[in-house]
């Protein structure tokens, strides 16, 4: 019995990040409506909440094309990377306490490195594409991910400083007295400019920029290989929110309600923060971006570092 | 930095505004009385046609989707005997209401005409015609027209002075 206890925490994290990524598709369009004084989808079924659903039946049915010019086996394979590494990262997220696929002591790097991981998906679709502005968009993608993915690690090492371990369930325990986005604010204010840039979210997506590249990257595909991405760009925004609300607003921890509920309403909360974002905030151009990442959130991020080791070697 | 904050906090409290959007099956949208919708051909007050086929609709129409035929009654009162227009053609731009002389072909607002069968959208003058007169309640075009028909002889219009008599018209 207790062999098959991780496999039912695998399925049951499976079953919410799956239904959670598909459902936020009605939760973003509803929201983005409401923003925009409009209603949004709200016809099929209650509330439209079978939207989700009338949605993916239309993916799967549509022509499922890989252009002859296309590097078949990338192109085929790119759509998969990017949903199997923010799966993958969700391993280390604890739900609640104990309710967590591998605990690790290394949590928050593997975490990192996961969510690294799913820029080759965006590179290796651009490329295999053949195709001039996905292409851009792939290049795109990979500049933004090195320059943001530097300041995103350094902005929350002043967590770990703090809480001395880099294992998730440890972070959020240590948040009991105060959380985290006390006495660390800048590193939280730059981890969630970084993280919008990690999931490649308005006002930071600029490998798609539908504007400009019509859609950059996955503008050569189709039916559910588009869906794949759809998939992967909605469990990675629900991957940086769980991660905020982990390192900095005390993840599960909260009074009277069970400690899962907690998680979850931070969690949302942080999704709709970034579909509000994107509601209000225009794109910058390429190079406003760079600069921003290097010249103002990279030394923002070590200053924060800096200051936050020195405070903490004071007092220990 | 912080004029994006504060666009942001605007974008947040629409939420709390008054919605624009009508939800149209259930909810009607206000259409102006001028609307250009169905076509219709109206009525005199007193329930006689008003249409004089002058085909003066026909000809300002730009494509072409009324068609008619004129004729006459007894009494020497023109009327179409038939009249048709194609709606999969019209394209509501109410030059034909413009054309008319008589105020007998009207738009109203009413746009809800959809059909499952194309052939179904051609109207006969059975589906156009209305019994009332329509935006125009006191016109009569035939009481104030200076042409004789049947029950009106000339000079019994309304304004109208009796004709004169060229005999008496001397040098």
């Amino acid at each position: 019995m207790t062999a098959l206890y991780p496999l039912v925490i695998i399925a049951v994290v499976l079953f919410i990040v799956l239904n959670l990524a598909a459902g936020l598709v009605w939760v973003e369009r509803r929201l983005l409506a409401v923003w925009q004084d409009r209603y949004g989808p709200n016809r099929v079924g209650p509330f439209g909440l079978l939207q989700p659903l009338a949605d993916s039946v239309k993916l799967f049915f549509k022509e499922d094309w890989i252009p002859p010019f296309a590097d078949k086996a990338v192109f085929v394979l790119a759509p998969g990377i990017i949903v199997a590494t923010a799966l993958l990262s969700f391993a280390v997220v604890p739900l609640a306490p104990g309710f967590v696929v591998a605990d690790l002591d290394i949590g928050l790097l593997f975490l990192l490195a996961m969510s690294s991981l799913g820029v080759y998906s965006i590179v290796l679709a651009g490329w295999a594409s053949n195709n001039k502005y996905s292409l851009l968009g792939g290049i795109r993608a990979s500049a933004q991910m090195l320059s943001y993915e530097v300041f995103m690690g350094l902005s929350m090492l002043g967590v770990v400083i703090i809480a001395g371990s880099f294992r998730l369930t440890d972070i959020v325990e240590a948040q009991r007295k105060v959380w985290f986005v006390v006495p660390q604010f800048v590193g939280f204010v730059l981890f969630l400019i970084a993280g919008i840039a990690e999931a490649r979210r308005l006002p930071f997506d600029l490998a798609e920029a539908e504007s400009e590249l019509i859609a950059g990257f996955h503008s050569e595909y189709s039916s559910m290989k588009f869906g794949m991405f759809f998939v992967g760009e909605y469990i990675g925004v629900t991957l940086i929110s769980a991660a905020i609300s982990l390192l900095y607003f005390g993840g599960w921890l909260g009074p009277v309600l069970p400690p899962a509920i907690w998680f979850g309403i931070k969690t949302l909360a942080f999704i709709c923060l970034f579909i509000l974002l994107r509601a209000a905030s225009p794109r910058p151009r390429f190079d406003q971006l760079m600069a921003w990442g290097w010249k103002l959130m990279l030394p923002l991020a070590l200053l924060n570092l800096l200051v936050t080791g020195a405070v903490v070697l004071a007092f220990s | 930095m912080l004029s994006l904050l504060r666009s942001l906090w605007e974008v947040f409290r629409h939420g709390f505004q008054p919605r624009i959007t009508i939800q149209y099956p259930e909810e009607k949208p206000y259409l102006a009385p001028r609307y250009r919708g169905r076509i219709v051909l109206t009525r005199d007050p007193d329930g006689g046609e008003r249409c004089v086929a002058c085909h003066l609709c026909a000809v300002a129409c730009p494509v072409d989707c009324i068609a008619l035929q004129a004729t006459e009654d007894d009494g020497g009162r023109r009327y179409p005997e038939f009249f048709r227009i194609n709606f999969s053609r019209c394209i509501f731009c109410g030059y034909c209401e413009e054309a008319c002389p008589t105020y007998a072909i009207q738009l109203t607002p009413d746009f809800e005409m959809g059909e499952y069968n194309r052939q179904n959208l051609v109207y006969e003058k059975k589906d156009l015609l209305i019994d009332g007169p329509g935006k125009y309640p006191d016109y009569n075009f035939w009481r104030v027209a200076g042409v004789a028909i049947g029950g009106k002889d000339k000079g019994q219009g309304e304004n109208e002075a009796a004709p004169v008599d060229l005999h008496s018209l001397m040098p």
